[in-house]
């Protein structure tokens, strides 16, 4: 296994009474996309801001690709790249220039008009930063982060605010930039978002990591339940159901019964049930458990809530 | 780091002129008081327009006003970068605190030196004789004393809470220190504890100073104002990185 490229300790961090991380741990392993969800609050900017090395934390202990984000922060910059949650430029700066500005910045940088036209803002060169869209100027806050080839990049909430067309492009870039064998930190309250891009996720609530894993690992054991809905105007479907699967099982409204079960196998299970016995079928979809779902279940509440 | 000092500073040159009312302002705001001072009041020079003698240095006050100007501008900036996230986005690149602020300090002392040069025009034009001084040694006197109030403009901005309260914030403390400049009247006319306070004002050191030079008397009779100037200069930028806030 690849040596973790971000350790985080015991990390806890308060701006005066208010604790904003209690206690965090994670590892990050080199090349994968790695998220911290939870709900407004709960330390997963703080946390970020700490491992960058933009935060001193009260206790605990963070490398970053072996360095100490204070004390090595020169180093370090040179390293990662940062995206900022709401962040702002200068209102008059065009888009060209914060390029500039920033390719001049660093020790080695990458090909910015690739960069440009990769991120679709070639048209928007000579814009200023405030007529730039919502999503253009994510696009741009991310070229700025990748600008100098960064082994690590954060990304904070980066498509908060944005349309779904929008937000479609930000994650293909996203994975884009993991599959150039770059490490990406991000932050999200968009399960669907998590669940598209993160290999492996840490679930934050009151600045505490209550769990982390691959989605559809979090998933298959916090939620195992299934649910098949079916619609069949065929005769005592119900009961054949009920039979078969358990009077608990089934629920049945009219000519639409919705099951439930557990587990990988029970779709299957249904599928060949109804196959077996001839049952005549004219709607069918399975509702399969989602992040949502773990978040809800670990926590008592929706993460919007 | 060198080429990114110029080109932040070559950037917000350029962020900063394409806001016209702004450049209009800094620009124009002390040319129209020193015209229109200058013509009520007249400048007690040789040639003048007015034979009476002003009750102050006309050209001092607009020289003072030039600087005064600068750091407004500058506190204003500051504030409006800290509160927009700009200053953070910033300091998460290698850029240092010390280029950044040193950038726009930089691009502050060259509009002021531009302004003492539109001075300079609008008195060979309307107010003939008014600048009828050393101009090397005056623009270094106001460079010199801008310099020394931006210093004292870092520790402002660091402050100052929000850019709305800026304006308002950085006006009251400027405001009370041009009065007690000794440009309208002798300091030592005021109570002993007063006047040890005007002693470390920049405004107070920065004002003898030009008026030295322009009386004639020059930097070896003022160099104590001058030196004033350096202390205050070297305390406030020893002590800003300490008080300021990025965020
Ligand atoms: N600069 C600050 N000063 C004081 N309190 C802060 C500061 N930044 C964050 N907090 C507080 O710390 C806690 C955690 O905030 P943080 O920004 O880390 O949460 P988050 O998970 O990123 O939330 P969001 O999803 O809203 O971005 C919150 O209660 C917040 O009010
Ligand atoms: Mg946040």
């Amino acid at each position: 296994m690849p040596a973790p490229v971000i350790c985080v300790s015991h990390l806890g961090k308060s701006y005066g009474p208010t604790v904003a991380v209690e206690d965090v741990s994670l590892e990050v392993e080199e090349g994968e996309i790695f998220g911290l969800i939870g709900p407004n609050g709960a330390g997963k900017t703080t946390t970020m801001e700490c491992v960058e090395g933009h935060r001193k934390p009260d206790r605990g202990q963070i490398t970053v690709l072996g360095l100490d984000p204070l004390r090595d922060a020169a180093a370090l910059r040179q390293r990662i790249g940062v995206q900022h949650q709401e962040a702002h430029l200068q209102k008059r700066i065009k888009v060209w220039e914060a390029i500039d500005l920033w390719s001049a910045l660093y020790s080695r940088t990458v090909d910015t008009g690739d960069l440009l036209g990769r991120l679709g803002l070639e048209a928007k060169r000579n814009a200023w930063f405030m007529t730039l869209s919502g999503g253009q100027k994510q696009r741009l806050f991310v070229a700025l982060a990748l600008i100098h080839d960064p082994e690590i990049v954060f990304l904070d909430e980066l498509t908060t605010g944005l349309d779904p067309q929008a937000r479609h492009a930000i994650w293909s870039l996203v994975a884009d930039i993991r599959s150039r064998g770059k490490t990406v930190v991000l932050s999200t309250h968009l399960m669907e978002e998590a669940e598209r891009l993160c290999d492996r996720v840490a679930i934050i609530e009151h600045g505490c990591v209550i769990e982390m894993g691959a989605p559809a690992e979090l998933v298959a054991k916090h939620c195992p339940e299934r649910q098949v809905v079916f619609t069949s105007d065929g005769q005592s479907v119900s009961e054949l159901l009920k039979r078969e699967l358990g009077s608990d099982s089934v629920v049945s409204n009219g000519t639409t019964h919705t099951l439930r079960g557990r587990g990988e196998e029970f779709v299957t299970d249904v599928i060949n049930l109804v196959a077996r016995e001839h049952i005549r079928v004219r709607g069918f979809r399975t509702e399969l458990p989602n992040l949502e779902d773990v978040f809800l279940k670990l926590t008592g509440h929706g993460i919007r809530d | 780091m060198l080429k990114g000092f110029w080109k932040l500073t070559w950037v917000e040159t350029k962020v900063f002129i394409r806001e016209p009312m702004g450049v209009i302002a800094t620009l124009g705001f002390p040319v129209l008081i020193f015209v229109v001072l200058g013509r009520m009041l007249g400048t007690g020079q040789v040639g003048a327009v007015s034979s009476q003698e002003p009750p102050f240095n006309v050209p001092v006050l607009a020289a003072l006003v030039i600087a005064v100007n600068a750091v407004i501008s500058l506190v204003a900036i500051i504030s409006i970068y800290r509160e927009g996230g700009i200053l953070k986005r910033l300091r998460a690149t290698p850029l240092s605190p010390v280029t950044i602020l040193g950038s726009q300090v930089v691009i502050k002392l060259a509009f002021t030196v531009i302004s003492l040069a539109l001075l300079v025009l609008a008195g060979r034009q309307f107010l003939p004789g008014a600048m009828d001084v050393n101009l090397v040694s005056f623009t270094l006197a106001l460079v010199l004393g801008t310099l020394s109030i931006l210093s004292l403009g870092f520790l402002i901005a660091s402050v100052v809470p929000t850019a709305r309260f800026a304006q308002p914030i950085t006006a009251a403390f400027l405001y009370p220190m041009i009065a007690l400049s000794g440009l309208f009247f002798p300091l030592d006319q005021l109570p002993p504890t007063m006047w040890a306070l005007t002693q470390v004002l920049p405004t107070t050191h920065a004002v003898s100073l030009m008026l030295g030079v322009w009386e004639g008397s020059g930097w070896g009779a003022h160099w104590g104002n001058a030196l004033a100037l350096l202390a205050i200069l070297g305390a406030c930028t020893a002590l800003s990185p300490r008080v300021f806030r990025w965020e």
